[in-house]
């Protein structure tokens, strides 16, 4: 069984350190799981976080790209709303850097 | 050579010299075995959940049963002269140099069981025929190198026999499906489609909200109100395209292509929330069952929504089964209208439509643009189109040709019926193959740097969800940008005057 340590606790994760279950999901597990991949949570990033969780909590599945540059570009300016924003951010690709971070499944398919 | 900051770090090769034979390195690419599929992905697909105890004897039984019901594997299995023809042709040998990834050694793994338990020679005198036991040795490597074939069929184009590794990888994942061992990426989708409809797990609500999204953002790009239907009854078209097309760039621009091109011609058409994926990895595991049961899905949509054609979007599979298979998984489709092929492909659309006149092209519009065209192994190697010989090559050229003033093809061996596979089909698009896909797709990128260094090519187009998502990712390890790789029908939407 794969696992995260957050603050002395054991999650576990898949293989790739996507949430096991969701419902562990804390501010702190997206911390861990950030400072593992080198990488610090700023405030856009944490937009980014909140909008993906938000957008799952309706409708059980990731945004499609479209959608979420379109939200952050209303959110943090036009001249944010575009995946080169997103990839800045999120370099590993903001569907699945940020999905793992938000504590969402990792998005499958074709993708 | 150029390092790269990926954490498992490896070497990308340079694509900025001539493709050739590379030096043999032994085990170079023993180490990228996808992750297993687990207990409940193998159970939601009826396998096994774990490897089972007897695995030995049902996986010797399995085989005999495939070789015996597939007369083309034992031909396959039967016939090969070890002329040597194929081995300097799959992309995953010319970029990791492991001599397992030759088609021939790769055919060989399963060959060599075969011939030891369903030969007289082979249980006689193993030793001098090449036969060996089935040992967890042998499933190791079945495994690991069964999943390094991306079944896209170059080498049988050059094999004077004929032999498919393609048909031999998908009978070996059957056989490992059946005593347990699964792959995660394929078993894991297949068992999202069965649930949800599509490869995505993109339920009903979502689909719906993703789609008014597209309509506004079309809306307020070119003012007018192209529309995006899901589920309406008595549409002409069911339009079955990959689930990434709703989610994923570049693929998204090419499906509001595809609308626009329906909506300028005037036809009525619907997407569908239980058929929404073109894609089959039924396919790319050998199961027969789990394909006919995707394929049904289909059929079943069509028939709900009274619709009087399919057409099929851009996926590079999804058109070799629904071109080849599609009426034997599911037929018959006679409630359809005859007077249209089916199934169609959505490029044979826009071709006709360009053929009639009926569509207004301003080509002007992607003059910023220099472009190939990536041949997607299934479409290129596995169907036709149009009715025309070699039109799955012409076609979509044609179009391109009609949409871009600047069209150039890359080297005559790296196209059409001799195309390279993208690097990541068969269902080996996952991160944990991340070093074979940046490796596999080096002879593709040769090409592509080559004709760049000519015609400064701005972009590549291609026709399958898995060929865009796939360069998208590897393009930025050998120097190119991630947006270089685009959807045809992007150029042809962007290329579309619209009048309505």
């Amino acid at each position: 069984m794969n696992t995260l340590e957050v603050n002395g606790q054991q999650i576990p994760t898949d293989e790739e350190g996507y949430l096991a279950n969701l419902e562990d999901w804390t501010r702190d597990v997206a911390e861990a799981m950030a400072a593992n991949e080198d990488c610090s949570l700023t405030e856009s990033h944490w937009e980014v976080i909140s909008f993906l969780r938000e957008y799952y909590q309706e409708y059980e599945i990731a945004p499609a790209v479209r959608i979420l540059t379109k939200a952050i570009g209303k959110k943090l300016g036009k001249d944010k709303g575009n995946s080169k924003y997103l990839y800045e951010l999120y370099p590993n690709g903001p569907a699945k850097q940020a999905c793992k971070y938000a504590g969402l499944p990792k998005p499958t398919g074709c993708v | 050579m150029v390092n790269n900051t990926d954490k498992k770090s490896f070497i990308t090769p340079d694509a900025s010299v001539k493709l050739s034979i590379p030096e043999i390195e032994e085990s170079a690419s023993k180490h990228l075995a996808p992750f297993k599929a687990s207990a409940e992905h193998q159970a939601a697909l009826g396998f096994p959940d774990r490897l089972i105890d007897n695995w030995k004897d049902v996986a010797i039984e399995k085989l005999g049963e495939l070789s015996g019901k597939y007369r083309g594997l034992r031909v396959y299995l039967d016939s090969c002269v070890n002329c040597g023809a194929c081995t300097d042709k799959c992309h995953y040998f010319l970029g990791t140099g492991d001599p397992k990834n030759m088609p021939v050694a790769r055919q060989n793994l399963m060959r060599k069981v075969y011939r030891r338990y369903y030969t007289f020679a082979g249980r006689t005198v193993p030793w001098l025929v090449g036969a060996e036991d089935l040992t967890e040795e042998v499933l190791d490597d079945w495994y690991t190198y069964f999943n390094q074939c991306s079944q896209c069929r170059r080498c049988s184009v050059y094999c004077p026999y004929g032999i498919d590794t393609a048909e031999v990888s998908m009978a070996a994942r059957e056989i490992m499906d059946t005593i347990g061992v699964g792959q995660k990426y394929s078993n894991e989708v297949i068992g999202k489609v069965h649930k949800l409809g599509n490869n995505l797990g993109l339920p009903g609500p979502a689909l719906a909200n993703t789609l008014e999204g597209l309509e506004e953002d079309v809306l307020e790009e070119t003012g007018v109100a192209v529309k995006f239907p899901l589920d309406q009854k008595d549409a002409d078209i069911l339009l079955v395209t990959p689930s990434a097309d709703f989610f994923a760039e570049p693929h998204v621009d090419g499906l509001i292509g595809y609308a626009k091109v329906l909506h300028q011609a005037g036809i009525s058409w619907t997407f569908s929330s239980t058929a929404s994926e073109a894609a089959n990895f039924g396919l790319f595991i050998g199961s027969y069952d789990n394909m006919q049961q995707i394929a049904s899905r289909i059929k079943d949509a069509a028939l709900e929504l009274n619709v009087k054609r399919i057409v099929f979007g851009e996926c590079g599979h999804a058109w070799r089964v629904a071109y080849n298979y599609l009426n034997t998984l599911a037929g018959p489709f006679d409630f359809l209208d005859p007077k249209y092929p089916m199934p169609q492909h959505i490029v044979e659309v826009t071709y006709d439509l360009i053929q009639q006149g009926r569509l207004h092209l301003d080509a002007s519009a992607n003059d910023d643009k220099r472009v190939t065209f990536h041949d997607s192994c299934n479409i290129a190697r596995a169907s036709g189109m149009a009715g025309i010989k070699g039109g799955q090559l012409s076609v979509p050229r044609d179009v391109l040709k009609t949409v871009c003033n600047h069209f150039y093809d890359m080297r005559s061996n790296t196209i059409g019926e001799a195309t390279f596979c993208c690097g990541g089909g068969g269902g080996l698009l996952t991160d944990d193959l991340l070093e074979l896909r940046v490796k596999g797709a080096l002879p593709r990128m040769q090409a592509l740097q080559e004709l760049h260094d000519k015609h400064n090519i701005t972009h590549m187009a291609a026709m399958c969800a898995i060929c865009k998502s796939q360069f998208a990712k590897v393009l930025p390890y050998y120097g190119f940008e991630m947006d270089q790789i685009i959807s045809v029908h992007q150029l042809v939407g962007d290329a579309l005057v619209m009048q309505r």
